[in-house]
Order: structure tokens, then C-alpha cells, then sequence
């Protein structure tokens, strides 16, 4: 039997919606029947559109990325980037490309998107009016704006026209870029579309708070040059100095191809296409924000995600229709949330409105019901959104309460039971209640990680993951807390035992509170945890045996079982002295030298006899070991600061040495790193760190919860402009923070995350002191302050605690003969003379 | 001396508790027991590395006082690491983790708890004067 040529399929556009339908396909096209051309304008892959204004937050284009990895590693699938589509012969059934190339198709999807629309306003395409729809337009605002605000002057001042959820966005980018944004919207109110006149009124009064500037019912009638910058005049009168204009004011779709090509376009723009998304050519589809259907264009990614599993459905010989789209919206606009969803505006005959506006706490509820007060249609809220996961899948669904109790602070909390299982859960992804407990049950998940992988639900934009958390918990996922088999409680848990107790060792913990006699996981965890609380030697008494090889060997284990000293270098200054100290070292030694990451001097290949004689000669010369292999402070990076550098506005070198003398040998649930940058340009990296520093021209900015490594996490910014002494005690309160109440090998960035109410949280408890506790943080962070002291130099002194360090106990003059080293680059490389015995499975 | 009575097990597997004088049944021409350290100088719950007979041991103390003696080589990676890990419990199966990637061994039988794949030799020891000895073969070079 001979194969069946594949079908040719060329889907013009990559974006989110054009890449939905290739993984849909990826997904459902089991027979390989169709081979796929993906055609994109743009050079860079699909990309989360919904996402973008987090671009000026620092994420990067590389995580705005919807592409799976390896998607176009199958040979049956092909994306050619900066190729556009040119024309389409409906006849000979080809595409032409920007490259003049011309492809054959047997199908083919229009994914297209839309333009943004620009008004016809003299000076419109002046330098410093830009429209935000791609990557390349936000570059192309940021460049612009630090030209403006790197120039002499005050504060530098731009303005977005329209003033809808894109628009606010936009004003959002413009205060994070350091100019005072003007938003100009010709409705009477913000956000038409999806928000009433109450809501909007509330959004607005938030909003100005923030410096942005709101001007409702008026237009731009002209754009000028004046004076190296912009003068915008608007209808009613008023005129506006400006350095950055930013059109926001609706989008068109993309359907000049279809034009072309001679097929049916709506009366007000889109390619006219039926329920399963055909145009008027039997061939063609047309998918997203470019379709036009039952004379809709509809401008969100969720009925575009609809649009492409109906012609993925369809492709494969189905007959999927499109029944409409969920057209909710839940955001945060420059920290206010606003939600709105169903029937948010009350369009449907006899509907009734329950509102509720809070204007002291500054929230504003809304819900939609039918005219029997039975049904609830939609809503809006602006505030406080917290309500959304959970009203938003009850549209068209009997309502459980009283509609006011339900939006009432304190009011009736709705279950996940009222939902049916028809309900969608995802409204992004389009997943039902159903599908989300049936995976569970199915696949034995555990976690919120587990229903993204199986269902995609919580993808988008993150609104439903509480509900998830909700649905594991009631489908009777019980997520053991145990530590291990030898505690049932968590680390948060022990470490409580062990303050309120005063319990000093790990046996009177184990014998009352645990049972067995521990393992790798727990007693490590209760080394920390006494650490923390006892001070003393970590190497004391039962706490030698307590320990990991680093901890009781104190250097990093590596894996021929050699060690490597990392000598402590705080804020990585260091005198040319102690730096020839560290070369003599090395030398003498034979250790393998290397500059690592957070700006220290890495000597592996050390014995472990020759340990104490290293320490020795490092304490001599005034250095400490340092704790480069622990569960604890490692590294507080520094950039040359103010003393050097040009742009540098405070001393970020003196800063990081005193953080790191301050911190060092704190006794963490995971490594504990931080940097300090001298000015914005942030060459320290501190955005990257547990502990983050920011010199400002007026203090320090403190940003918490970064990470590198596996999953990169840039660190949310929690007080701005401080002193050093407010600085140090709030670092001091979050440390402690951290330390009491992460979980086992939990950084501060998945301790943040997982922390109930996240930043706001965390402000609450170490800034406004909400539980009381500060006073205890404090005197806990000063008395590890005082209590430190060079664990190094004290096992030196100390004969006991020397004997351990020998190669054998029996032949302590006989170096491990397994320890051996090859000469690599002029420097030793580790060899295994014993490899390991691998079995190879055939 | 702490020591419990124990099993005095089979050669290879079993475990000799302190001051035990019974002999397993080997072949003595190409095993013998060997000093090795003083039981003083095994920290409770933490192993030590030995060079018997040119065989590298790792030799652990529990918190009840029991030794037991594996080969020092982590099988999974191939470093002699073993006496570096941390001494515990699995149920009520007294255990040794590798340092290096933290695949748990039982001490009385060398076995891989987490991997059925890997296994470590065993070695039996006992305590004579306060001095601990293990049961190896002789050194290559002196048959």
C-alpha cells in the first residue's frame, strides 16, 4: 500500500490565533494528512499578544513565546518568518510570498489579525507617534522615550489615544517608561466597551491617582511640531506639550488579501465567513481577529483560539461550528483590577442591574440578572476582582443566591460547586468544568502544573488558576504537606515547633514530635531550622551528623569527591593583596581556578585533608571561606556604583558589602542570592536576585523573589526610594520572613508566588506590620547579626572538629587514590579511574 | 558498649554487632578481619572512609550503636563517596544516602532502595577492644 500524498495547507499568519489552529492540527491530525506552510510577516514566531504590555515589566520576547518547542522540528510542519503572503490565485489555487515565491495549497486559512487603527489626524505620522500592536512597535516606544527622558528638561509627558483596555495599557507602558501619560478618549467614559459609567468613573479616580491624565469626550484634532517636541491640541480646547503619541484606538482587520483575492467582505470590514469559518471560497477559512462572522469581527484571542479548533475540526473531516465566544475580560490596569464579563452593559430586553459602589474601599460591583432575578447575564468589576473565577462561569446559569449578597463584602461566597459541569472553567482556552475534573481523575494530577500541561486551562491569562486550586482540592486531591516519612509536618511547621518549644536537638525533635531516625531530606531541614533559631557551631554536638557533605565538610562537594573553596569576597571588591593570596593559593594547591557568576573565585580540586590547610592560609590573610555550597546567604553582587562609574547615582559597592557581612551564614530553606546596581542600567543583575537593589537619585528601590536558573523569575519591586536604614531592616524583615515560613528547597520566588495574596501580602506583614511579628523579625535578624562567626577559623581551632578532615580514619597520610586529575588548558581536570558501572539497556 | 544483639547473618549481607566473636563461615584463605578504626572514632549517625587491604570502606554508626561497612563507591556516578552521606531510616531500615545525587542504601544489605539496579558490597564487621574490624579479602598482592 503506497501512502496518500498529504493535502497542502498553507495558514497565512503566525500569530497567536494562526499558531492555535498549527497545534491543534499538531495535536489532532493523527493520519498526517495535511502538510502545513505557515506563512509570517513578522520575524519572530507567534508571540502572547494578550501579554505584551508585560514586555515593559521585563519580560522578555523569548517568554512571550506561544510556539511549543519542537513544534517545527516536524518535517510536515514549516514556518518561514518575514515571508508574507502577497496574492492569492483562487483559480490555480497558489499563494504568492514577499519572497516571490509561489506555493500551492489545497487549503487555506487567512489568519491575519488586525491593524490598528490610526484617525485621520493632521501630523499622525510625525517621529514620536507610534501605534502598540507588535514587539517592534514597544521597542520602538521604549527607544523613543529614553531619548526623551535621558534630554534636560522635567518630567516628560505622553499621550494615548483612546482609552480603551489596550489604550490604558499603553498609558501603563508610558509611566513605567518615566513619563507622565495623557489618555484621550472620545466617550463620555474609559474602557466603553466593557465597563459602565459607575465602573469607569471608579477606574478613572484610581487611575489619576497614578499621574495619568484622563480627558473624556474629546478628540485630537491636530498633531504639531514645537520645538523638538510634539503639540497636540484637542477639540475642546486644550493643548498638550509631548514627547511620545501612541494611537490606541481600535483595530481594523487584515483583509486586503481577501479583497484581492475577490471574496466576500463585510459591510464594515472582515472576510464574511460561515459558522464552520469558510469564506465565500470553498478553500479558504478565515480565522480570528480578520474574520468576519455573522457580522462580528470579534478583537480577543479566545473566540480566535474558537475559530481555529473549528477549522482544525473541519480540516480532519468534522463539521464544528463556531457558537460564539466568551467576551470577558478580567486585567489589571497599572494595579487596579477590572473584570467584565456576559452581559456586562445589560443589553439583553428586561435585564436588571445590582450594583454596588464602595467608594471607601475603593471597589465597584456590578451583576447583570435576567428580568425573574433568576438568571445571572454578566457583570462588571472594578476594585477588587477577586469575584471573577468564580461569577464568571455562573453566566446563563441559575443564580445560587441573593445577587447582592453575592457581590457584598464579606457576603456569601460562591463554591465551585454551584458550577455545572458544562461550565467553562478556562474561558480563554475554552475548558469546562468537566474536562478539568476528568483529567484529574484520569491522570492522577496533583497540582495546578499538571491541569495546565493536560487541559491548557489557566494558560492565558491566569484568572481561573484559583478555581483550579479549588477543583483539585474538591475532587479530593489531598496534597501531603509531610516532609518526608519521618515528620508529617512542613517545614514552616517545624520551624514553629522548634521557636515556641526551644527544642535544641534533632533527636528531642524526632522523638516528639516525628518518628524513625531521619533521613537526606529532614535532617538537613532541622540543621537550618536550629541554625536559624540556636546559633552555636553548625558542626556541634548530634549537629555534625545532621548535616549535608557541604555543610559538614563546609565546601562544595563535587563529583569525583573533591571539594572546592569558594573564598568569601563581599560585594566582589577585593584588594590585588588578597587577590595574589588567592592565586597562591590555587597555585600551590593545584585547584582548578574559575571566576563564577556572582562575582567570586571558585578553587575546585581540593582533598578533603587539604581543607583546613587552605582555610588556614585564606584566615591568615584575613579572607573567610565563604558559603558557596550552602543553604544559605551566597553572593551580594555589586556593580562599580557611584564611586567610578558615570551614571552611578549611590554606592552600590559599600551597600553589597554590608549586606553580605550582614547576612552571611543566615541559615535559609535554599540559597539566598542578591545584588545591589548603582543606577537603573542595573548592571548587577539585582532584578535577578532573591534580594534585589536599585540605587535611585533619591535612595534605593528594593525589588524581592527574582530568580535565575531553571525558571527565570525577574523580582517584583516592593518599596521604592528608601534610606539605607529603611532598606536594610525591610531586607532584614523579609529574610526572616523567608526563613520562617518557606517550604524545604523553596526560593523566594516560588515562596512569593505561592504566599497567599503574593506582594500585597508580603507588604502587609513586613511593612505595615498587619500580624505583629516585626519586632520578633527584627530582634531575630539582630541576633544572628551578633551571634555570627567565621565557621572556618573555628574548626581550625579546634582539634576535634580537625580530625574529621582526613582522606582515611585508618590511613589519614594516604590521599584517596580515586581523587585524581588530568591537565586540561594548563589547569586539572577530574578523571574517574572507576567509572561507574552504566548497564546498557538494548 | 551500646551495641544490641543482632542476627549474625550470612557472609556478605549480615552484620557483625560489637564484640560479636562468632565467625561467619568463609572461605579463610582469601578473607580475613582487619582493624580498622577504634569504635570512639565513629560519629553517631555519620560514616567514616577506610582503606582496608587496598579496598576503600565506608563504615557507619547508628544512633543505637550498630556498624555496618559498605564499599565507599557510589555505584550511580562512580566517586567513593558513600561514608559522606547522611545516616537515617527508611520504615525500619537503617539507610545511607549518596551525597552526591541522594539514592538511599540499606546498610545491612548494600541494596539500592530507590533503584533496584544498583547494589554495594557489604562487609562484615565487629567490635573487638573497642576496636572495629572488618571482614575483607587479602590484598592481591600478598596471595
Amino acid at each position: 500500500m503506497t501512502a496518500i500524498a498529504p493535502h497542502r495547507l498553507v495558514i497565512v499568519g503566525n500569530g497567536m490565533v494562526g499558531q492555535r489552529l498549527v497545534e491543534a492540527l499538531r495535536e489532532r491530525d493523527t493520519h498526517r494528512s495535511w502538510q502545513v506552510t505557515v506563512l509570517a510577516e513578522e520575524s519572530r514566531q507567534a508571540y502572547d499578544r494578550v501579554a505584551l504590555s508585560s514586555y515593559f515589566d521585563g519580560v522578555t520576547a523569548a517568554e512571550l513565546d506561544v510556539v511549543a518547542p519542537g513544534c517545527y522540528d516536524d518535517e510536515r510542519y514549516a514556518l518561514h518568518l518575514g515571508e508574507a503572503a502577497v496574492g492569492i490565485d483562487r483559480t490555480q489555487r497558489t499563494v504568492e510570498t514577499s519572497r516571490g515565491r509561489v506555493l500551492d495549497y489545497d487549503a487555506l486559512v487567512l489568519a491575519t489579525g488586525s491593524y490598528p487603527f490610526v484617525p485621520p489626524i493632521p501630523g499622525r505620522d510625525l517621529p514620536g507617534c507610534f501605534v502598540y500592536r507588535t514587539l517592534d512597535d514597544l521597542d520602538a516606544i521604549r527607544t523613543a522615550a529614553e531619548r526623551a527622558t535621558a534630554g534636560p528638561g522635567g518630567r516628560r509627558a505622553g499621550m494615548v489615544v483612546g482609552g480603551g483596555l489596550l489604550g490604558l495599557e499603553a498609558a501603563r507602558a508610558l509611566r513605567l517608561l518615566g513619563m507622565s501619560p495623557h489618555v484621550v478618549e472620545l466617550a463620555p467614559r474609559l474602557m466603553p466597551l466593557q465597563v459602565d459609567e459607575g465602573g469607569a468613573g471608579l477606574l478613572r479616580n484610581l487611575i489619576e491617582q497614578l499621574d495619568v491624565t484622563v480627558h473624556l469626550g474629546t478628540s485630537v484634532t491636530t498633531i504639531e511640531r514645537d520645538r523638538g517636541r510634539l503639540l497636540a491640541t484637542l477639540a475642546n480646547g486644550v493643548e498638550l506639550d509631548l514627547d511620545v503619541v501612541v494611537f490606541s484606538a481600535g483595530v481594523r482587520p487584515r483583509d486586503e488579501l481577501a479583497r484581492e483575492a475577490g471574496l466576500a467582505i463585510g459591510d464594515r470590514g472582515g472576510v464574511l465567513v460561515d459558522a464552520g469559518c469558510r469564506t465565500s471560497d470553498e478553500g479558504m477559512f478565515a480565522i480570528g481577529e480578520c474574520a468576519n462572522i455573522a457580522g462580528r469581527v470579534y478583537g480577543l484571542v479566545a473566540p480566535g483560539y474558537a475559530m481555529a479548533d473549528v477549522v482544525a475540526d473541519r480540516l480532519l473531516g468534522g463539521d464544528a461550528e463556531f457558537t460564539g465566544a466568551d467576551m470577558s475580560t478580567k486585567l489589571k490596569l497599572m494595579g487596579v483590577d477590572v473584570a467584565s464579563f456576559g452581559d456586562a452593559l445589560a443589553t439583553t430586553e428586561g435585564a436588571l442591574e445590582v450594583t454596588l459602589n464602595n467608594p471607601v474601599d475603593k471597589s465597584y460591583a456590578k451583576l447583570v440578572v435576567s428580568d425573574d432575578a433568576k438568571t445571572l447575564l454578566g457583570g462588571i468589576l472594578v476594585g477588587d476582582a477577586s469575584k471573577y473565577a468564580m461569577l464568571r462561569p455562573l453566566v446563563g446559569a441559575a443564580l445560587p443566591g441573593d445577587p447582592v449578597a453575592m457581590i457584598a463584602p464579606g457576603g456569601v461566597s460562591v463554591g465551585v460547586g454551584s458550577l455545572s459541569r458544562n461550565s467553562q472553567v478556562c474561558s480563554c482556552q475554552a475548558v469546562t468544568k468537566a474536562t478539568i475534573c476528568d483529567s484529574i481523575a484520569e491522570h492522577g494530577l496533583t497540582d495546578v502544573a499538571g491541569i495546565k500541561t493536560c487541559t491548557r486551562a489557566g494558560t492565558v491569562c491566569g484568572s481561573c488558576v484559583p478555581l483550579l486550586k479549588t477543583l483539585l482540592a474538591e475532587s479530593g486531591v489531598t496534597l501531603s504537606t509531610a516532609l518526608c516519612e519521618h515528620f508529617t509536618q512542613t517545614r514552616a511547621q517545624l520551624f514553629d515547633i522548634v521557636r515556641v518549644t526551644g527544642i535544641s536537638t534533632f533527636t528531642e525533635l524526632v522523638e516528639r514530635h516525628g518518628s524513625g531516625r531521619g533521613c537526606d531530606i529532614c535532617k538537613p531541614v532541622v540543621a537550618s531550622i536550629l541554625a536559624s533559631l540556636g546559633g552555636g557551631h553548625i558542626l556541634d554536638g548530634e549537629g555534625a551528623a545532621l548535616q549535608d557533605t557541604n555543610d559538614h565538610v563546609l565546601a562544595n562537594l563535587q563529583k569525583n569527591g573533591s571539594y572546592s573553596v569558594v573564598p568569601r569576597i563581599p560585594g566582589g571588591e577585593i584588594t590585588p593583596a588578597r587577590l595574589l593570596v588567592i592565586a597562591e593559593v590555587a597555585r600551590d594547591f593545584d585547584l582548578y581556578t574559575k571566576i563564577t557568576g556572582g562575582q567570586r573565585i571558585d578553587l575546585l580540586g581540593a582533598r578533603i585533608e587539604q581543607l583546613p590547610a587552605i582555610w588556614r592560609r585564606l584566615v591568615d590573610a584575613g579572607f573567610e571561606s565563604g558559603h558557596a555550597y550552602g543553604k544559605a546567604l551566597r553572593t551580594v553582587k555589586s556593580c562599580v556604583g557611584s564611586t567610578w562609574c558615570r551614571y552611578g547615582v549611590q554606592d552600590s559597592v559599600a551597600l553589597a558589602v554590608e549586606l553580605e557581612l550582614r547576612y552571611r551564614g543566615l541559615r535559609s530553606p535554599h540559597k539566598i542570592k542578591a545584588g545591589v546596581s548603582g543606577c537603573a542600567r542595573e548592571c548587577a543583575e539585582a532584578q535577578s536576585k532573591d534580594v534585589g537593589v536599585i540605587a535611585t537619585e533619591n535612595g534605593w528601590n528594593l525589588y524581592v523573589g527574582g530568580n535565575g536558573g531553571f525558571r527565570p523569575r525577574h523580582a517584583d519591586l516592593l518599596i521604592t526610594d528608601v534610606d539605607t536604614d529603611t532598606l536594610v531592616r525591610t531586607i532584614d524583615r523579609f529574610l526572616m520572613f523567608y526563613v520562617r515560613t518557606a517550604d524545604r528547597l523553596q526560593r523566594t520566588a516560588a515562596w512569593l508566588e505561592s504566599l497567599d495574596g503574593g506582594l500585597d501580602y508580603l507588604r502587609s506583614v513586613i511593612i505595615d506590620d498587619d500580624l505583629g511579628i516585626c519586632a520578633e523579625l527584627d530582634e531575630a535578624m539582630a541576633r544572628h547579626v551578633q551571634t555570627y562567626r567565621d565557621e572556618w577559623a573555628e574548626v581550625l581551632e579546634d582539634p576535634d572538629r580537625l580530625s574529621r578532615f582526613v582522606s582515611f580514619v585508618n590511613a589519614p597520610n594516604v590521599p584517596d587514590p580515586s581523587v585524581r586529575f588530568v591537565s586540561e588548558r594548563g589547569q586539572p581536570r577530574p578523571i574517574l579511574i572507576s567509572g561507574p558501572v552504566v548497564e546498557v539497556v538494548r | 558498649m551500646t551495641a544490641t544483639t543482632h542476627q549474625a547473618g550470612t557472609v556478605g549481607r549480615g552484620v557483625v554487632t560489637p564484640d560479636s566473636t562468632d565467625l561467619p563461615a568463609l572461605d579463610r584463605r582469601i578473607a580475613q578481619w582487619e582493624s580498622i578504626c577504634r569504635f570512639d572514632a565513629l560519629i553517631p549517625e555519620r560514616g567514616v572512609a577506610t582503606l582496608v587491604s587496598g579496598l576503600q570502606l565506608a563504615v557507619f554508626r547508628t544512633f543505637e550503636g550498630m556498624v555496618y561497612a559498605l564499599g565507599n563507591q557510589d555505584p550511580v556516578t562512580g566517586a567513593f563517596v558513600l561514608s559522606r552521606g547522611i545516616v537515617g531510616t527508611r520504615g525500619s531500615v537503617p539507610t545511607v544516602a549518596s551525597p552526591l545525587h541522594k539514592q538511599v542504601f540499606d546498610l545491612r544489605t548494600g541494596q539500592c532502595l530507590d533503584d533496584d539496579a544498583w547494589r554495594v558490597p557489604v562487609y562484615a564487621v565487629r567490635t573487638r577492644g573497642g576496636v572495629v574490624e572488618a571482614f575483607v579479602p587479602s590484598p592481591v598482592s600478598a596471595a
